[in-house]
């Protein structure tokens, strides 16, 4: 059987690991569109602020996939499926033969369409290059702006503070990371980055870079200017859905897959960002791989479903863990908020009819699988309500 | 710490300062004090009070210097003011005008200056004193049966009796170490019977063989009764009275037909019996009758005088003897000495030269104040005791004095409730620094002796009462040069107008140079003679008819359950003492009302409860209690504005008095207890004590460590009340762990700066807040991670057994620990935990939990 993984991320490149190991007879190929070996997505922002070279982010050396017996092919981008013959064509026009094929595409950063955007010294924050790019245009002293105030934005802004430069966060919400942290917890955040030497203006909308050219600043709303000579848009993400839309798949924000990570095609399986399961996409690197798992049983012929645990962000944005699940904004839910100031921990819980719905940890995020579990299992509080913010500790003793 | 006045390096032999027993203590000179192995009331034992006696020498808030309208003066100026006071006083109203308000906290020497002031020289009879609340009724009782004031047994009897009955005695809370002596002696001799009779199940009924739960206020009825069983079982008596004290109405007991009939059996059969009696007889309205009744049946039985036989006044004070002594009460003249007896009246005169002396008893502690608020006293002396809160209705005890002129406190703390209202404020010695004489509740009189220098400008009662003599003109008879002159002049008014019908007589002791006084050893009168010593007393006696009376006020329907108040294990009076010890207040560390479950229907367990009467209201916590009886409710009298302004029993506590002794029936007010409903309870632990202002309620106690416990309540948001509480304790530099559950009104916050903790606040809508015994403990450590504050907020300690209530305050023992360690009975408890093996005073309390305990299966 021949099974081709498209995209070399962490869902695919585990993907292919796990079929080569269950189906030793199959021939498994991993085809990357960037140059480079599989690496760590996440610890990217340790290359901006130099804590690591692109040696140490690579996950699976070449050795390592050949002796998986996994044909590791980068620098190889697919442009079409030809579902009728079973191939996939790249750019080059090879067509790679497949019985089961797997996408994993992943996802796209989002460049603003704003005028100016296309300036030399406007940079995306998503891949390898990316940084690389960031890295060369970063100059000790100088300002940069950075487009949003999401995690990637924060580790951008991070990663060119420590490289010396004077770095302003244009954020269009009140506090960082709305979507994984609460008001209070932005706010702590906020101050502590604000101690690296890190300007926010928040809530606030870029119009237009400024520059001749090359980017020379960014135009808010407002009418204010913020010099920069390097501007990083970190605004979001996409799914890559243009293959799969191309060749037909069903798709919606997604390419659309069912319980065992199958598309439309069911020889053609979905899985990480680029997937839509229920009407929702990841953006995590945890879930992504548990569908890699499920997608490969599922092509080995087990039973199996992917269901989808209550998100979980474990994050950590300049040394500080934060954590977030659940409904963290869900209105008429009751909060307890636990507040400690000198080890600069918060942690608030969102409950509703005695049950945990929600949670953001701030600070030490030690307790967070035992809040997920809570939440997932939609357990009532009963008598240990009082006990929920201090930790399985005392919530065990007290049962 | 503490200094020694004495050179030699032995301990310094004294007697204790709390109750009646006079127990001897030894003070080292390093400061540590221990029972008197020779002192023949305690041999050595000290209860959990004195026990931590050590531990009150220090004590902050002392009145150090005089002042006068709030402001420091010399002992000159304030001296000429309480003259002034006094004389203006005396022109504008006569003797009747000027009072002085004494305690069973003097010392004999200068309970008999005050009374000499007052009886000699001021011309009045208005001098009342504390013990009017304590053993007026007993005193009332002695008189009428024996023709004076005297207590017939000894301790020694309590051992040697086959029958002990406890009249209105929590012996083991109030006089623990005669339930002690008590014990030991039931121990050695099993065959001995302890009967307790109280409408309360108290911790002196457990190990007792028979505890009769009487109606309250039926004393009367049930000896009245005994005295009819013992006629027809052919007792006789040729003392005059009896045929009288048959007829009187008898009255109903409220008791079991069956338990009744065993006590009368009991008692009737067992020749070596004593009738104990305490503050459950003598604080009614019917208190002298009581104590009649129960003279009444050991006359009858013939049981007085005898080893093993007698009724036995026990008092609450340390010396309220030395003060019934001296006749420092109104209705006594001195000495034992009687205005009935126009010869004594002439030889006192004579002897103290005082030619106005007062032709005739004064008004009693209640009628005093009353007068005080009615504006006939232009000029006050209260001296060591605090009215404002141990009077009954004590709202208008306190309107009253406020508007007395002159209104003088001598005491040696500056934290009391009528300090704080008094305009010449005197600072007095207390505990340690005083020199003179006390006698306990067997006539043993004992000498208290100093081991501390003097502070400040405080001076002794006696010297201060001098004074003040000396400048209305009477300084020759005041011209003591020190204590040992004043015993002897006390002394030798016992000898006056002999021969005479009255066995106190201490004119063996009327020679005593200073070197004898100094060094005397406790001596029990009478001591007719120079050598001679007093024993058990068989004074010549009559029946006193006691037809039985209710309490003076009935419950109604708007007012249906009876108001019983008391006394706490460790506790003394108004706290002042023992309120500054943590392991005393670690016992019963606010105030409660103590209600049976099935009356208790509508009112929240552990929530707070108005007790209202017709007098006033206090607000305490709910204790429901089993060994409560039905319809009736208990509230510990100690709390003071100091420690608890809402909560001062006294507030509500009836007015009415017996007519013969002038008791106040502290122990009988109808009142109804309604919810006191509140917005939030709460605690905060802080290094410092706050106003109990602080908060609507606020009960106030030390903690271990100088930290200081206030529990409180409030009606406002609790959000709010968290904020204002917070700000209260904030402090630039530190920083806060803060948890909060709005919607369930949950708000706790502690405190740190660098590891150590500053403060600990604890809100919640409902009174059951997590255990905080433990958290003190907490202020001590230096480095207090984010585990530790997280289980300080938790209110659990992160290892360790859950927090479980203190019962053996010497070990520090929980009832957790009593529980868990395995041992079936007082004994072995005591030797695995070592519970009960100091003072022994919890030996009860151990015995009730272990009854309490599940057997295994």
């Amino acid at each position: 059987m021949r099974i081709l993984v498209v995209g070399a991320g962490p869902a695919g490149t585990r993907c292919a690991l796990r079929l080569a190991e269950s189906l030793p007879a199959a021939r498994v190929t991993l085809a990357g569109a960037e140059a480079a070996l599989p690496y760590d997505r996440v610890a990217l922002s340790k290359l901006l602020t130099g804590e690591a070279e692109v040696a140490g982010l690579i996950t699976h050396p070449l050795a390592a996939l050949r002796g998986a017996g996994i044909a590791y092919r980068p620098a190889t981008p697919i442009a079409a499926i030809d579902r009728a013959a079973g191939a996939a064509v790249t750019a080059r026009g090879e067509a790679l033969r497949y019985d089961r094929l797997v996408l994993a595409t992943g996802s796209a950063a989002i460049r603003l369409n704003l005028p100016g955007a296309a300036l030399p010294g406007v940079v995306a924050y998503r891949t390898l290059e990316d940084v690389q790019a960031i890295r060369r245009a970063a100059i000790q002293g100088a300002r940069a702006v950075v487009i949003g105030g999401g995690l990637l934005g924060l580790e951008a802004a991070v990663g060119l503070a420590a490289r010396g430069m004077k770095v302003t966060v244009v954020h269009a919400v009140g506090w960082p990371m709305e979507r994984q942290l609460d008001a209070t917890a932005g706010e702590l955040l906020t101050r502590r980055l604000g101690l690296r030497g890190i300007a926010f203006a928040m809530p606030a909308s870029t119009v237009a870079i400024e520059g001749a050219t090359r980017a020379t600043g960014v135009r808010l709303s407002d009418g204010s200017l913020v010099p920069a000579s390097l501007v990083v848009m970190a605004v979001g993400i996409r799914p890559q859905v243009t293959l799969a839309e191309a060749a037909g798949l069903a798709i919606g924000r997604g390419i659309q897959v069912d319980d065992a990570m199958r598309t439309s095609d069911p020889a053609i399986t979905a899985i990480g960002e680029c997937a839509e399961h229920r009407g929702r996409c990841i953006g995590l690197v945890a879930p992504a791989l548990e569908q890699a798992e499920i997608a490969a049983r599922a092509i080995a012929g087990e039973a199996v479903a992917w269901a989808p645990r209550a998100d979980a962000a474990a994050l950590k944005v300049s040394g500080t863990a934060v954590w977030s699940a659940g409904d963290i904004a869900a209105a008429n839910a009751e909060s307890i908020v636990l507040r400690d100031e000198a080890a600069e921990s918060y942690r608030r819980l969102l409950l509703r009819d005695d049950r945990l719905i929600g949670a953001v940890l701030y600070g030490d995020t030690a307790d967070a699988g035992f809040y997920l579990d809570l939440i997932a299992s939609g357990r009532a509080l009963g008598g240990r309500r009082q006990l929920l913010a201090f930790g399985p500790a005392h919530w065990r003793e007290a049962a | 710490m503490t200094e020694t006045c004495s050179s030699e390096p032995r301990p310094v032999r004294t007697t204790c300062p709390y109750c009646g027993v006079g127990c001897g203590v030894l003070a080292a000179p390093d400061g540590t004090l221990r029972g008197d192995p020779e002192h023949p009331a305690n041999r050595g034992r000290l209860c959990s009070k004195g026990t931590a006696l050590g531990e009150t020498l220090d004590q902050p808030g002392r009145l150090l210097h005089p002042e006068v309208a709030g402001q420091r003066a010399s002992w000159d100026a304030a001296l000429d003011a309480v003259a002034e006071g006094f004389r203006r006083a005396l022109a504008q109203h006569g003797p009747q005008g000027v009072a002085l308000y004494v305690s069973g906290q003097l010392l004999t020497e200068d309970y008999y200056a005050a009374n000499k002031l007052a009886k000699g020289f001021l011309g009045t009879g208005n001098i009342d004193s504390n013990s009017r609340l304590c053993m007026a009724s007993a005193v009332a009782g002695h008189r009428r049966a024996f023709g004076e004031d005297l207590v017939p047994g000894v301790y020694e009897d309590l051992e040697l009796a086959d029958l002990v009955v406890l009249v209105g005695s929590n012996l083991a809370w109030c006089h623990p170490v005669l339930f002690q002596r008590l014990q030991a002696a039931k121990a050695s001799r099993p065959g001995m019977r302890l009967v307790v009779i109280d409408p309360r199940r108290t911790a002196t009924c457990e190990g007792a063989d028979l505890h009769l739960p009487i109606a309250p206020g039926a004393d009367v009825a049930l000896f009245n009764t005994l005295l009819r069983h013992l006629h027809a079982r052919g007792f006789r008596s040729t003392a005059p009275g009896l045929d009288a004290a048959l007829t009187a109405a008898a009255g109903e007991t409220g008791l079991d037909p069956a338990l009744l009939a065993t006590f009368l059996d009991w008692f009737a059969q067992t020749p070596r019996t004593v009738t104990l009696f305490s503050q459950g007889t003598n604080q009614s309205s019917a208190g002298a009758d009581k104590a009649n009744a129960i003279i009444n049946c050991h006359l009858l039985s013939g049981r007085i005088g005898r080893p093993g036989a007698g009724p036995f006044s026990v008092t609450g004070q340390p010396n309220a003897m030395g003060g019934r002594e001296v006749g420092a009460l109104a209705n006594m003249l001195a000495g034992h000495l009687d205005w009935d007896r126009p010869a004594e009246v002439t030889a006192l005169r004579a002897f103290w030269r005082a030619p106005s002396l007062a032709t005739g008893p004064g008004p009693t502690a209640v009628e005093l104040f009353r007068a005080a608020g009615e504006g006939r006293i232009g000029a006050l002396w209260v001296m060591a005791t605090n009215p404002a809160v141990s009077l009954p209705d004590s709202e208008a005890v306190r309107a009253a004095m406020a508007r007395v002129p002159c209104l003088v406190a001598s005491d040696c703390t500056r934290d009391s409730d009528t300090v704080a209202l008094a305009r010449i404020r005197l600072p007095a010695l207390g505990w340690g620094e005083k020199d003179g004489t006390v006698t306990n509740s067997e006539r043993v009189i004992s000498r208290q002796r100093p081991f501390r220098r003097w502070p400040g400008e405080a001076r002794p009662d006696w010297w201060i009462v001098a004074q003040v003599a000396a400048r209305l003109g009477w300084a020759e008879a005041f011209a003591w040069d020190g204590p040992a002159a004043i015993f002897r002049e006390h002394a030798a008014v016992t000898a006056l107008a002999r021969p005479a019908p009255r066995a106190f007589d201490l004119s063996g002791l009327a020679g005593l140079d200073d070197a004898a006084y100094a060094g005397m050893a406790p001596i029990r009168w009478p001591v007719p003679r120079q050598g001679e010593a007093g024993g058990r007393l068989a004074p010549a006696a009559r029946f006193v008819p006691t037809p039985f009376r209710p309490p003076a006020h009935a419950t109604d329907a708007a007012f249906p359950l009876r108001l019983n108040t008391g006394r706490l294990r460790d506790q003394w009076h108004s706290m002042t003492r023992t309120g500054l010890v943590p392991r005393l207040m670690a016992h019963h560390p606010e105030p409660t009302a103590s209600l049976h479950p099935e009356d208790a229907a509508g009112l929240q367990p552990g929530g707070l409860v108005r007790v209202e009467s017709r007098w006033g209201s206090a607000v305490l916590r709910l204790k429901l209690e089993a060994g409560q009886a039905r319809g009736s409710l208990f509230i510990p009298m100690h709390w003071t504005d100091r420690f608890a302004p809402a909560a001062r029993v006294n507030a509500a506590v009836n007015p009415a008095v017996d007519p013969v002794s002038g008791q106040p029936e502290l122990k009988h007010t109808p009142v109804r207890v309604v919810p006191a409903p509140m917005a939030w309870h709460g605690f905060l632990l802080a290094r410092r004590r706050l106003a109990p202002e602080i908060a609507d309620w606020a009960a106030l106690l030390p903690a271990e460590g100088g930290i200081w416990r206030h529990e409180l309540a409030g009606t406002d948001r609790p959000a709010e009340a968290f904020a204002r509480l917070r700000s209260l304790v904030a402090e630039p530099g530190a920083a806060w762990v803060v948890l909060e559950d709005a919607a369930i009104g949950l708000h706790r916050a502690a405190l740190l700066r660098e590891g150590r903790l500053l403060a600990a606040l604890f809100l919640g809508r409902e009174p059951e807040l997590p255990p905080r015994d433990w958290l003190p403990g907490l202020f001590g450590q230096t480095a207090i991670g984010l585990e530790a504050r997280r289980s300080l907020l938790a209110g659990v300690p992160a290892d360790g057994p859950p927090p479980s209530p203190t019962i053996c305050v010497c070990h520090g023992v929980s009832a957790a620990s009593i529980l868990g360690c395995g041992g079936g009975d007082v004994a072995a408890v005591g030797a695995a935990t070592g519970a009960g093996t100091g003072c022994g005073s919890c030996k009860p309390e151990i015995a009730a939990l272990l009854a309490r305990m599940p057997v295994p299966a």
